[in-house]
């Protein structure tokens, strides 16, 4: 699956026209924002714990490397092994070689943005392995092939009626004529569905929320409880997570929780918060015989040091993607890659490239309501601009809107000379509007008149007026 | 009010400038009502905020230093705008190094740059206005004033105090309308998708008035309303606040 990052003006004239997308994000994104400002309203110190994790993350990502190897002596203390994974092909590669060293056949899976990263499930099936999603949202986007829409809630840009038509194709093993009209009904499928491959897996993958470097603990947060089952019935657990999900200690971890799931889904804490350290001990009921992290950098080491560490802090809570009124109206797949929304605008031309998506930190209108309310305070308006500044010094953006900026700020440079212009630039199109106030067409404005009329200049300009009233 | 009046450069804006200069004559009149004395300095041009936000760091730089020089020596210097308002305070700061002599002149520039409304009520105390201007109104908080410099009660204070004006909110009256400079014209699907919104609120109150405090996100709105054959009337803050009923609307016939 080729990312479509390039292609993003044509992604989003497909999304403007998807009724079921349209109506999906309609029905799903007032909700979010309602919950979140009732969780932050019953919580007083809620932004003091926005500044604390902010702090916490901040020294992290500054002694990364110590947290790091800390934590990896500590998962080797407690039995598991450690992969360092550079890119994407290395991770890849190391968990196949797990699952093919214990000969996998089936291998479920918990909610993890970075399988998506690397597209795990993909070589997984090359190599004649079956991934199963057991997230309810990773499970819908899998039948369907498509990348997650969303964060934390893949199969957000889905109504029900599409649910239903993929559960009838996908599940053919099951009454055609069975009543899927209700939401529970088709829930309860997917569970029944799902049930059945935690027993039949040989190996569990999860994603990690957070790897704690004093006790090397990965905690995974869910709403399901398919984590618990994905990560203790198989014999093999494979955790995999990226560099900056490190926090010092569990106390830490604690703090961050706190704000995790009231700026995401507006609960005070998710239904299920699962710790795991190592594999089962001697005398554990239950748990894998063996535990693997592996730990992927893929770009964000070379992110550290730079104007964009503060990207680094996120939580992938995807509060800023439900505050965006550019994700509400376009969705998340028009976005192109993994990470959608404002966040992604920032992490993905970290991780592709800005001359392969040199379109998403430009489709902002920097309205700032994502930094509002992101739980780490990450600037993303300033790091939209910072990648503004680096498309321009690397001249990638059109040559005519390049040219026009400059030209503006030739004239605007020179007052005497603006003036004139302005003057001339006033009287020109006041004309035009014909005493109508407003034209509907304006030379070389036409992204402004497709839509819109242009209201009209009132005549002279206001230093001109204000010369005139002066002397 | 201060016992002295106080020295105000006004920071005309350059789409106020060109577009609408009954904006800046009503905030004219709405500081000199205050007690201030307004001078408009000849060298302002633009605030340089389309080049700051295109990447364009360099021309933002050469355009910031023309502001600092031409507003120097101004008691508070005022904007008709929450957006040029907020580039001027909370951005020129981040264009220059911290500890140089340009730094050192952006931050003193900052502390001194205001935008209007919250001018007039945080600086000068005014608490009422003396004007009338028969309106059932709805109040649009353009994202900059709202979320860099953080008004929201100052307008709405200022807006009840004006004879014959109901105010009535719209829902996600905090929600940008799909302007954002030169976003609108370099994506404009998404920009039209985002004003359609903002459009369904601003009818669903019944009001007959849409007023916000910024001249580009009013454009923006008055744009698609004309299109749209609406009647509804699109008016600056301070045109509101000044009791200009003569100057025609937003997009309006003479």
């Amino acid at each position: 699956m080729e990312g479509s990052t390039v292609t993003f003006k044509e992604n989003v004239t497909r999304a403007l026209a998807d009724k079921p997308l349209q109506f999906a994000m309609t029905e799903t994104g007032p909700r979010f924002i309602y919950k979140r400002t009732k969780a932050r309203e019953a919580l007083p110190e809620f932004d003091q714990l926005r500044d604390q994790s902010r702090d916490i993350k901040n020294h992290v990502l500054d002694y990364l490397d110590i947290y790091l190897e800390r934590y990896e002596a500590k998962v080797q203390a407690a039995g598991g092994h450690v992969h360092w994974a550079a890119d994407a092909d290395e991770a890849r590669a190391q968990i196949l070689g797990i699952c093919q060293r214990v000969n996998a056949k089936i291998v479920t899976k918990g909610k993890s943005m970075i399988s998506e990263e690397i597209e795990l499930n993909h070589h997984l099936e090359a190599n004649g392995i079956t991934p199963v999603e057991t997230d309810l949202g990773e499970y819908l986007i899998q039948l369907r092939n498509e990348r997650p829409s969303h964060i934390i809630a893949p199969a957000v840009h889905l109504t029900r009626d599409q649910v239903e038509a993929d559960f009838r194709k996908a599940h053919t093993h099951l009454d055609p004529n069975r009543d899927l009209t209700e939401i529970p009904a088709l829930v309860e499928e997917a569970r029944t569905v799902l049930r059945q491959k935690y027993f039949a897996a040989d190996v569990g993958v999860t994603g990690a929320n957070f790897l704690v470097a004093e006790t090397g603990t990965s905690i995974i947060v869910t709403n399901e409880g398919n984590g618990d089952l994905t990560q203790i019935l198989p014999k093999v657990h494979i955790v995999i997570a990226s560099i900056e999900k490190i926090v010092p200690t569990l106390e830490d971890a604690a703090t961050i929780l706190r704000v995790l799931a009231r700026s995401a889904t507006g609960q005070d804490f998710s239904n299920y918060t699962t710790l795991s350290t190592g594999p089962k001990r001697e005398g554990d009921p239950d748990g894998p015989e063996e535990y693997h992290v592996v730990i992927l950098d893929n770009g964000r080491s070379n992110v550290l040091g730079t104007e964009f560490q503060d990207m680094l802090r996120c939580i992938r809570c995807g509060a800023c993607l439900n505050h965006c009124p550019v994700y509400q109206a376009v969705g998340g797949h028009a976005y192109g890659w993994v990470y959608p929304g404002p966040i992604g605008s920032v992490v993905t031309p970290a991780l592709v490239g800005i001359e392969n998506a040199r379109h998403l930190p430009n489709a902002s209108t920097f309205c700032g309501r994502c930094e509002e309310v992101c739980p780490m305070r990450i600037p993303l308006p300033k790091m939209l601009r910072h990648w503004r500044e680096k498309e321009f010094e690397r001249h990638l953006q059109p040559a005519a809107i390049r040219w026009g900026l400059k030209a503006w700020a030739f004239f605007a440079r020179r007052p005497k000379l603006y003036h004139f212009a302005t003057g001339l630039a006033a009287r020109v199109l006041t004309n035009q509007g014909h005493g109508k106030g407003r034209l509907s067409r304006v030379p070389l404005a036409s992204g402004w008149t497709q839509n819109r009329d242009f209201p009209a200049p009132q005549g002279k300009t206001f230093q001109q007026q204000w010369k005139e009233r002066r002397k | 009010m201060p016992e002295t009046s106080p020295r105000v450069g006004l920071f005309v804006t350059c789409l106020v400038d060109m577009m609408r200069p009954s904006v800046g004559f009503a905030a004219v009149k709405l500081l000199e009502d205050a007690g201030c004395t307004v001078e408009v300095p000849e060298a302002q041009t633009c605030c340089g905020q389309p080049a700051y936000n295109s990447g364009d760091k360099a021309d933002a730089i050469a355009l910031a230093r023309n502001v600092i020089a031409a507003f120097r020596g101004f008691d508070h210097v005022v904007a008709p705008s929450g957006s040029c308002g907020g580039m001027i305070i909370k951005h020129y700061p981040e264009l220059f190094e911290e500890g140089s002599v340009d730094h050192q002149a952006a931050v003193e520039l900052s502390e001194r740059t205001h935008e209007l409304v919250s001018f007039l009520t945080r600086v000068m105390k005014v608490e009422k206005v003396d004007a009338a201007f028969p309106a059932k109104a709805t109040y649009h908080d353009s994202c900059s004033g709202l979320r860099e410099l953080g008004i929201r009660a100052e307008p709405r204070t200022l807006l009840a105090s004006v004879a014959g004006v109901s105010l009535r909110e719209m829902t996600d009256a905090d929600v940008c309308c799909g302007f954002g400079g030169t976003f609108c014209v370099k994506y404009p699907d998404i920009s039209d998708k985002m004003l359609e919104k903002k459009l369904k609120h601003i009818h669903a109150t019944g009001a007959d008035t849409l007023i916000a405090g910024d001249l580009g996100c009013l454009m923006n709105m008055a744009g698609k309303l004309k299109r749209e054959g609406s009647p509804v009337q699109v008016r600056h803050i301070a045109e509101v606040l000044a009791g200009d009923r003569a100057t025609p609307a937003i997009g309006e016939a003479e």
